[in-house]
């Protein structure tokens, strides 16, 4: 049995790091009856909700600037091949360029176990519900992480094509991830995580034509909804076109 | 999908106004959302009466306003209104244009205090 409700499902690994942003219940309790009738004042305040989320945005990029460290978000629905490109990234890019790894997920450490290599600092972030990643959870992240000598971050966000794209985490790249089996039209269903994107990969090409995906639709919709978007087709799972992908990550640097 | 993250940063802020007014209560918020911020109005609405109780703002009465998007093409210089708000063809050149003037609003506009 867990002997802490509040703390994650899952057991810590060795090698990943775990890093919970649940937030404890702190609210001030209610004072007890009615409000008296035209007591009420009106404060006007015009506050950007998403303004702290931006703020430490800001910060976490300068903290990586300062450190040398770029980094790259990654966003796509659940199950369009995330983690399997950085699997792939990271043993391709092993002994060039020292990397480290944040993944964000509802729950389990599932992914970070998955990207366990031999001296990558990789951290789970466990949202405990949260759809998304935001900057001050990254900024816990960075400080559990050893940075010494990383120069690329790799940010996994949490699989979901629509709210990541509200949240600034203080990357230097946005990649979306679309893979063919997910259909040509989600640049149009899902537009925000694509018009908010550096690059586009569209994944799974190796499984294209078993599913009858139209390619020049899909990247016609890409264009028409992106296009500032640089767009790298590939398939993690085979291979073909990744090192397109990898020399975007190494112009960087 | 992330309402209830949003509905938490507008009553934390509704409760440090109300702390720093001196108000022993939160009666109502006034919140603006653009339709493209990203965030439903509807599901914004629910996600309060999940993380008012408990709190100086329990039950309080929550205004969202909504604000339609406007688009502003930069050849015809004019702005429209998109029809759908999935992207931005201009009406009269059709340019797809990224350039939005309104609707990525999220913000808490006002408050009633006691």
């Amino acid at each position: 049995m867990n002997p802490d409700p509040i703390a994650p499902a899952c057991l810590s690994t060795p090698g990943v790091i775990l890093v919970d942003v649940r937030e404890p219940d702190d609210s001030p309790p209610a004072p007890p009856g009615d409000p008296l009738p035209g007591a009420a004042r009106t404060v006007d305040l015009q506050v950007r909700l998403l303004d702290q989320n931006d703020r430490q945005a800001a910060a976490n990029r300068t903290w990586l600037r300062e450190r040398g460290i770029r980094a790259v978000n990654l966003v796509s629905s659940p199950g369009s091949g995330k983690t399997t490109l950085l699997e792939r990234t990271l043993d391709a890019l092993a002994g060039e360029v020292r990397c480290a790894v944040l993944v964000g997920d509802l729950e389990t450490d599932n992914d970070a176990r998955r990207l366990r290599r031999e001296g990558l600092p990789v951290a789970q972030i466990t949202t405990g519900g949260t759809c998304h990643l935001d900057a001050a959870m990254i900024a816990r992240g960075l400080e559990a992480l050893p940075l010494e000598g990383v120069r690329l971050l790799f940010i996994e966000n949490v699989g979901n094509l629509v709210c990541p794209a509200s949240f600034d985490l203080g990357e230097n790249r946005r990649v979306t991830l679309l893979s063919c089996a997910e259909g040509e039209d989600k640049p149009l269903k899902y537009p925000p995580i694509f018009t908010s994107a550096h690059a586009v990969i569209l994944n799974k090409i190796d499984v294209a034509a078993v599913l009858g995906f139209d390619r020049a639709a899909a990247l016609a919709n890409i264009h028409r909804v992106a296009p500032q978007a640089e767009v790298l087709e590939l398939s993690a799972r085979t291979r073909e076109g990744l090192d397109r992908w990898l020399d975007y990550l190494r112009a960087l640097l | 999908m992330h309402e209830l993250g949003i509905a938490e940063s507008a009553l934390d802020l509704a409760l440090d106004q109300a702390r720093q007014a001196g108000a022993t209560r939160v009666l109502r918020l006034v919140l603006r959302v653009g339709a493209l911020s990203g965030v439903d109005p509807e599901a914004l609405q629910f996600a309060f009466t999940a993380v008012l109780p408990g709190t100086a703002a329990e039950g309080a009465s929550v205004q969202i306003d909504a604000v339609p998007a406007v688009a502003y093409c930069p050849d015809c210089q004019r702005d429209f209104s998109p029809d759908t708000h999935l992207f931005f063809e201009c009406p009269v050149c059709g340019r797809v244009c990224g350039a939005i003037k309104q609707g990525r609003e999220l913000d808490l506009v006002r408050l009633e205090l006691i």
